[in-house]
């Protein structure tokens, strides 16, 4: 064991650069874009900044708060869907499109959460299951929204009347603001009073409670937090790729989601940023060779679980202290 | 007017039965403000079951707890510490992970009731801090603060656990084995402090360890097959019949 004082000066080094690193890097992938196949590229990067965000916001609750949520793609569907509906309806307006999406993803969490966080252990991980194919049945059933087939929309979202992420160089540019918005947030929620609750919760409930602590009620409100912030995931998702469909609720993206943030690193916010890309480059890569990509994407998964303990962040971390001990 | 009458613990016809086995029976007491109260008994006997029911770990089967006068039967575990009734584990329960100052801190938090708070640095408030700290330094662990958790030696944890309780500012605070796999000189420390902390709280105390028992207790009582065979002074409960068949043997009384 590393000698280990106080809060750790382990991976100090990594934990404040490479955020840094990583949010500089999105910024310059445009410039160098110019260059190459720019919309390509735009378009690969915008699509990991998204799932970032869906990542970050999962590992609230499954990297701090130890609370195995498998049905946490719904909210990227509830976010999408409402994108789509109230496109549908010609309200196009962010100032109505984006209040709906995250109050949708923030309700839908309260009732489920209220519901799920009352069981524990492998019963959290069903339960929120099921709600997640609830909401994918939902969808599925939505015949005057597509249906299984889901719909296109006529157009990306506008901002007062202004067409602000028509172009895919704005959109990205607005998806990393949010992306890096959701970051500080995240970053700040985990340290506050109200993060250390969480983080007491995921070590040791019983202590808590003996403290004082009724934890069901702080659970509660970072899983709706948690919604909330994949509701924002959701509504971008559907105004870059201009189509909703039921298959962005599935529990294989559930299931995606959990990979992203354990292959980055749990409960390291930047972890679930690097794995969300890692995870959709690797996807984007191997499928150049592959159709049964998955078939190497799986070993490899297995490998950094057993060999990189605390995932690539974690990896990163202990590169970052032989560096730092020199 | 009765106020000062009134007991600061009651259990009234306390019941607990697991399936046929009746670990709690019938158990009442009262326990006036500020006395040290040790309940021992031959293992098995329903004590750490009797803990979990008066801190409301367990749900109880029927009876009452009453925490100056007010039923507190049908509250959690933290609503009750929220009250003021607090404990410890025989089994050391802390947050490894986290400092010492930290898992103090904690309590302090939990006591000022507002954690609803989403930006600023809680390791960094003083406000929480000081307290702990203080605490910490009441046990003698002061100078341990900054460690880890989970890095201290038993004995630190089992001084840990009681800073911690103690930062929760217990009205009544329950102990549950305290000195449970501590040596000598830890042991020694320990009830040394318990000493200090006499008068200052309620205490009620489960321990296994005679001479602690009967160098601390202003009262004792006698805990055997979930019932409650004898309660009044060490010495009262040391020349007690019944008391000495249940620890000794019946030859030997």
């Amino acid at each position: 064991m590393t000698p280990d004082l106080g809060p750790s000066q382990r991976g100090l080094i990594a934990r404040e650069v490479i955020p840094f690193v990583l949010f500089a890097a999105f910024a310059v992938i445009p410039l160098a874009a110019a260059f190459g196949a720019e919309s390509y590229l735009l378009s690969l990067v915008t699509r990991v900044m998204i799932f970032a965000i869906a990542a970050i916001s999962l590992d609230l609750i499954l990297g701090y708060g130890a609370l195995v949520s498998f049905g946490h793609a719904a909210f990227l569907g509830i976010g999408a869907y409402a994108v789509g509906m109230l496109g549908a309806h010609g309200i196009k307006d962010a100032a109505v499109q984006l209040p709906a999406a995250l109050g949708a993803a923030a309700v839908f969490a309260l009732i489920t959460g209220a519901l799920s966080l009352r069981t524990k252990g492998v019963y959290f991980i069903m339960i929120t299951l099921a709600f997640g194919q609830m909401a994918f049945f939902l969808a599925v059933s939505l015949a005057a929204y597509g249906g299984d087939d889901g719909m296109t929309l006529s157009g990306r979202t506008k901002l007062l009347g202004v067409d602000w992420i028509k172009k895919d160089r704005h959109f990205y540019y607005v998806t990393l603001g949010l992306l890096i918005a959701v970051y500080v947030l995240c970053r700040s929620l985990v340290v506050s009073r109200f993060g250390r609750v969480i983080r007491g919760a995921r070590e040791n409930p019983q202590r808590m409670e003996a403290i004082g602590f009724s934890l069901f009620r702080y659970q509660l409100a970072i899983y709706v937090i948690a919604g909330t912030l994949c509701g924002l995931a959701g509504f971008l998702l559907a105004n870059q790729t201009e189509f909703v469909s039921p298959a962005y609720m599935t529990w294989q993206r559930s299931g995606d989601l959990i990979v992203m943030v354990v292959l980055g690193g749990l409960g390291s916010l930047h972890g679930a940023v690097i794995g969300a890309a890692a995870f959709l480059l690797l996807e984007e890569w191997l499928s150049g060779f592959t159709e049964h990509w998955k078939l190497i994407f799986g070993p490899f998964l297995v490998l950094v679980v057993l060999f990189a303990r605390g995932g690539l962040m974690g990896a990163l971390e202990r590169l970052g202290l032989k560096g730092g001990s020199k | 007017m009765t106020a000062p009458l009134q007991p600061m613990l009651a259990l009234r016809n306390l019941n607990k039965r697991f399936g046929a086995l009746t670990v709690t029976d019938n158990v009442s007491f009262n326990i006036k403000q500020g006395e040290f109260h040790a309940i021992i008994g031959p293992n098995g006997a329903g004590k750490t079951t009797l803990i979990h029911q008066i801190s409301g770990v367990l749900p109880s089967d029927s009876g009452h707890v009453l925490l100056e006068g007010e039923d507190v039967t049908a509250l959690s575990l933290p609503q009750r510490v929220r009250r003021g009734l607090v404990r410890s584990f025989q089994i050391t329960s802390i947050l490894p992970g986290f400092s010492a100052l930290e898992n103090v801190a904690l309590a302090v938090q939990a006591r000022l009731g507002t954690s609803f708070r989403f930006f600023g640095r809680a390791a960094e408030e003083e406000t929480l801090n000081a307290p702990a700290l203080a605490a910490l330094n009441e046990v003698g662990l002061a100078h341990r603060a900054d460690v880890r958790a989970g890095l201290l030696s038993h004995g630190e944890k089992r001084q840990l656990e009681l800073a911690i309780a103690l930062a929760a500012e217990p009205k009544v605070l329950l102990l549950d084995e305290p000195l449970a796999g501590t040596g000598i000189e830890e042991s020694a420390a320990l009830v040394a402090l318990l000493q200090k902390l006499r008068g200052r709280m309620t205490i009620v105390l489960i321990e296994h360890d005679m001479e602690a028992v009967f160098s601390l207790a202003e009262r004792v009582s006698v805990m055997v097959y979930g019932r409650i065979i004898a309660s009044g002074t060490p010495a009262e409960v040391r020349d007690n019949r019944e008391v000495r068949i249940a620890y000794l043997g019946e030859e030997a009384a």
